[in-house]
């Protein structure tokens, strides 16, 4: 842990979110509040599909775009 | 007594090798709870949910999730890519929503313009050619034109989804000759999308001979979802079984039913 806890600028579902700079993808879902549940969810960082298995790997960067889904009704 | 199931008992609906009893496929948009929701799917008796992938809103978190409402060894769900207008867009969605739902079935959908919600085939071609490389089972939503339902068929596309007539409009079949035309052309189950207004209106198509139908609209706004449900389920056997019967022909002038001899005093 540095004692530098230097913020970032990510894109977070098209809204500007502050967060901590090298941040796990893992731990800002828990940060904003969001239950990582087996089915139902799904990100994307950068336009690219991330699987849940690797949510702790993948370290976001400045201006990171993640996208956050999950099911609702359609037709 | 003869029951509907007997007399359909070899009769399925298969796609991409998976066997469905029922005929009628249901959406989940608009109803008024995830509950009424359910209730609709069992009324029904179809065996295939839509659902759809939107963000989640990061700002005002609901815990509830559709899915815990469906139980996926039931119903096969199904993800559309809804709302999207290009294929680039589409195809994203739809790894979204493979992801999200461990499904690599899609309904695809790109809608080439907002009044009319009708599709635009050449982006719907185009994403479902990379869609079927990818690897998913893709059931594309089209226009009611027989001519591109067989190349979506020649892309690899499980079955064609053709429109009645707009999404949400309720006017019920508008075209009954080009359905005719796409059930010849094609060798994949067709599955008629969108413009049930009511059970009234399955009847009709399914006797075409499509292979199943798709409702949403025409559930979640009927006054009591459950019960337009029933009637659609009934309907659709309705369909079915009147086009495997077989109708008879239209003629212009009437024919009597009663012989035309023995009539009582006629001289």
């Amino acid at each position: 842990m540095s004692i530098f806890n230097k913020s970032m600028k990510l894109l977070v579902n098209g809204k500007e979110v502050q967060a901590r700079e090298g941040i796990s993808l893992l731990e800002l879902l828990k940060e904003i509040n969001i239950e990582v549940r087996p089915v139902g969810l799904a990100v994307a960082v950068n336009e690219e599909v991330i699987p849940k298995s690797r949510y702790g790997e993948v370290f976001l960067k400045e201006g990171d775009r993640v996208e956050i889904v999950n099911i609702v009704g359609g037709g | 007594m003869l029951d509907y199931e007997a007399l359909l008992e070899e009769d399925y609906l298969e796609i991409a090798g998976r066997r469905f009893r029922s005929r009628l496929i249901i959406g989940s948009g608009k109803f008024k709870s995830f509950q009424e929701n359910k209730e609709v799917l069992e009324a029904s008796g179809a065996e295939i949910i839509t659902v759809a992938v939107r963000r989640v809103n990061i700002t005002d978190r609901t815990k509830e999730n559709l899915l815990d409402y469906i139980d996926p060894n039931k119903y096969l769900i199904l993800p559309n890519t809804a709302g999207c207008y290009t294929a680039d867009e589409a195809i994203k969605t739809a790894m979204l929503a493979r992801e999200a739902t461990g499904i690599n079935w899609v309904k695809l959908e790109v809608i080439g313009d907002q009044k009319t919600l009708l599709p635009d085939m050449e982006e719907t071609l185009k994403a479902a050619k990379v869609l079927v490389k990818e690897g998913f089972i893709v059931l594309p939503y089209i226009f009611d034109d027989p001519v591109y339902a067989k190349k979506f068929e020649d892309v690899g596309c499980a079955a064609v989804m053709p429109l009645a007539a707009p999404i949400g409009s309720g006017l019920g079949l508008q075209n009954p000759y080009n359905l005719i035309f796409i059930k010849e052309a094609v060798s994949v189950p067709v599955i008629v999308d969108a413009g049930i207004g009511s059970a009234a209106d399955i009847p009709p198509v399914m006797e075409l001979g499509v292979d199943a139908i798709l409702t949403n609209t025409a559930l979640a706004e009927a006054k009591d979802p459950i019960k337009m449900a029933v009637a659609m389920k009934y309907a659709t056997i309705a369909g079915r079984l009147s086009y495997l019967a077989g109708r008879m022909p239209k003629r212009t002038y009437a024919v009597p039913s009663s012989p035309l001899k023995g009539v009582p005093y006629k001289t």
